[in-house]
C-alpha cells in the first residue's frame, strides 16, 4: 500500500460520517457536486480534518480543494511541513 | 462570448418560480410614507415593519433631524475631500467628542458604517502573511474584509473557545494574527464567551478586533462589552455602528475605539468617513442616554413577548440577545412574508441556509403583540422537526 493510498482511506474514514446520501467515493469524488455538502458541513468537515492531523487549512485554501484527490494532496503537503 | 450574467441563470429562474406563487418582489413593495420607525404605508396598505433596520431608534428624533439639517446647511451636501487629505470638518471632531464623553476614552474614531469599519480594519491591518482567525458565523462585511486583504484566513465553530485555541497553537507562534469576534452575533443573535477568548488570543499574541454592534440590547448579567479591556490598555479594537439602537442606518456612522496609539495608527489610513450630517445626527443621539435607555427597556419586552409567542407555537429558536427574534418556521420564509403581508406584517428577507427560519425585528410591545397573534395561523400547520439546517 501506498502513502497516498493510505492518505485517501483516512480522508475517506472522515469524510463517511458526513456522506449522508452514501456517495461512492473516489479521488475525483467533489464536495460540492456530488457530496452535496452546504457551508456548514464543510466546515464540521474541515475541523475534523484539521484536528485529525493537527494542521490549519485555511479558507484560502478551501477555496481551491473541489475534489477528494486535492484534498489528499493537500494534506499531505500539509503534515510533511 | 460568454454572457457575464449567465451564471445567475438558475437565480433568476428561482426568483422568477417565485413570483409565479404570487410572492412579492421586494422592489415592488413600496414605502409611500414611513409613519414611525416600525409602521410604514406600503403599496396603499397601513404596515408594521418586521424586518424593518429602523428599528425603535432615533430615526424621527427632532434633535438627530435638527443636527443633520443644521449640518447640511452649514457645510453644503459636498465634502472637500477624504479625511486622510482636507475632508475633516468640525462635524467630525463633534461626533468623536460625543463618543469620547460617552464612552470615557481619550480617543475614538468615526466611520461611514459599521460594515465599512470591519471592512477598512481588517483588509489594512492584516495583510500578507498574516492570519486572520474567525468565528464561521461571522459577519458579511467581515468576511469581505478578509477577500479585500492578502492574510491567510481560519475560521473555528461557532462561539468555541477550544476550537479558537487550537487553531491559535497550530499557527506559526512569529506571525501577525487577527482574532475577529462579534459580541453579539447578528444572525444568531446569540452572545460570545468573549472574555474567554479575549485571553486565548492574547495569550497567543493576537490582536482582537470585536464587531459589537449589537452590545446594547443585551439583557444577560453575564455579558459585558469589552470597553473596559480597552481602558485597560489591551490589544482589543471595538467597531459599533449607529444603525442598531440609534436606528440611524440612513445617517451612515459607525465608531471606533481603541487604545490611543492603535487609533493615531489607524486614522491615517481611514478613507471611510460619514457625511458631516450624519456625524452631527448621530452626535446628538449618542448625548441622549435617556433615550438609549428607554429603547433597550422596551426592545427587552418586545423580545420576552415574541419570545413567550414562538414558545407557545412550540417553534424552535436562537437564544437572542438582540433587537431580533430568529425562529424556525418550517416553511419557506418567503410563504411566511406572504401571507403576513396580507395581515399588515412585512417580514424581512430569508438568511441562508436557514431558508425556513424567520427573522423578526422587535417593535413596540404592542406591535409584539399583535405579531403574535397573527403568526399562529400562518405557521401552525408547518413541520416543527427541524431539517438539515439543526446544528
Amino acid at each position: 500500500m501506498t502513502d497516498r493510498s493510505e492518505m485517501f482511506d483516512r480522508l475517506k474514514g472522515l469524510i463517511a460520517p458526513f456522506n449522508k446520501k452514501g456517495v461512492d467515493v473516489s479521488e475525483t469524488t467533489t464536495f460540492a457536486g456530488d457530496l452535496e455538502w452546504d457551508s456548514l458541513t464543510v466546515m464540521d468537515f474541515v475541523a475534523e480534518v484539521e484536528d485529525s492531523f493537527d494542521i490549519i487549512i485555511s479558507m484560502n485554501l478551501q477555496a481551491e480543494i473541489e475534489n477528494v484527490g486535492q484534498l489528499v494532496d493537500a494534506v499531505t503537503k500539509l503534515t510533511a511541513a | 462570448m460568454t454572457d457575464l450574467f449567465s451564471k445567475f441563470d438558475a437565480l433568476i429562474a428561482q426568483r422568477e418560480g417565485l413570483l409565479a406563487t404570487g410572492v412579492k418582489d421586494p422592489f415592488s413593495l413600496v414605502m409611500e410614507e414611513v409613519k414611525s420607525p416600525t409602521v410604514a404605508v406600503v403599496n396603499g396598505k397601513e404596515t408594521i415593519l418586521l424586518g424593518t433596520y429602523n428599528y425603535m431608534g432615533m430615526t424621527f428624533d427632532d434633535d438627530v433631524i435638527a443636527a443633520g439639517k443644521k449640518a447640511l446647511d452649514e457645510f453644503g451636501a459636498g465634502t472637500t475631500g477624504s479625511r486622510v487629505l482636507n475632508g475633516t470638518f468640525q462635524g467630525h471632531k463633534e461626533c468623536e467628542d460625543a463618543l469620547k464623553e460617552f464612552y470615557g476614552m481619550d480617543h475614538a474614531m468615526v466611520f461611514s458604517t459599521g460594515y465599512q469599519a470591519n471592512l477598512g480594519i481588517i483588509s489594512t491591518i492584516a495583510g500578507k502573511g498574516d492570519y486572520i482567525i474567525l468565528d464561521i458565523d461571522s459577519h458579511a462585511s467581515i468576511y469581505d474584509g478578509c477577500k479585500m486583504g492578502d492574510a491567510e484566513i481560519v475560521a473555528f465553530r461557532h462561539n468555541d473557545v477550544e476550537a479558537l485555541e487550537k487553531r491559535l497553537k497550530r499557527l506559526p507562534a512569529d506571525a501577525g494574527k487577527l482574532v475577529v469576534l462579534e459580541g453579539v452575533y447578528s444572525m444568531l443573535g446569540d452572545i460570545a464567551p468573549l472574555r474567554e477568548m479575549v485571553a486565548v488570543a492574547k495569550k497567543h499574541g493576537a490582536m482582537v478586533l470585536v464587531d459589537e454592534a449589537y452590545h446594547d440590547f443585551v439583557a444577560d448579567p453575564s455579558y459585558s462589552s469589552l470597553v473596559d479591556m480597552v481602558k485597560k490598555g489591551e490589544n482589543v479594537i471595538i467597531s459599533r455602528t449607529a444603525s442598531k439602537i440609534h436606528g440611524l442606518a440612513g445617517l451612515r456612522t459607525a465608531f471606533v475605539i481603541a487604545r490611543p496609539d492603535i487609533i493615531a495608527r489607524l486614522q491615517p489610513l481611514s478613507t471611510s468617513a460619514p457625511g458631516v450630517f450624519g456625524a452631527l445626527g448621530a452626535a446628538a443621539s449618542i448625548q441622549d442616554t435617556a433615550f438609549q435607555a428607554m429603547v433597550k427597556q422596551r426592545n427587552i419586552e418586545g423580545r420576552e413577548i415574541m419570545k413567550t409567542a414562538i414558545a407557545k407555537m412550540g417553534r424552535k429558536m436562537t437564544e437572542s440577545q438582540t433587537n431580533f427574534v430568529f425562529f424556525h418556521a418550517g416553511m419557506p420564509v418567503e410563504q411566511v412574508q406572504k401571507a403576513m403581508l396580507a395581515k399588515g406584517f412585512m417580514i424581512g428577507r430569508a438568511f441562508p441556509p436557514y431558508t425556513d427560519w424567520v427573522r423578526i425585528s422587535i417593535g413596540t410591545p404592542d406591535e409584539m403583540r399583535a405579531v403574535a397573534a397573527a403568526l399562529p395561523e400562518v405557521i401552525s400547520g408547518a413541520p416543527k422537526s427541524l431539517g438539515s439546517s439543526e446544528r
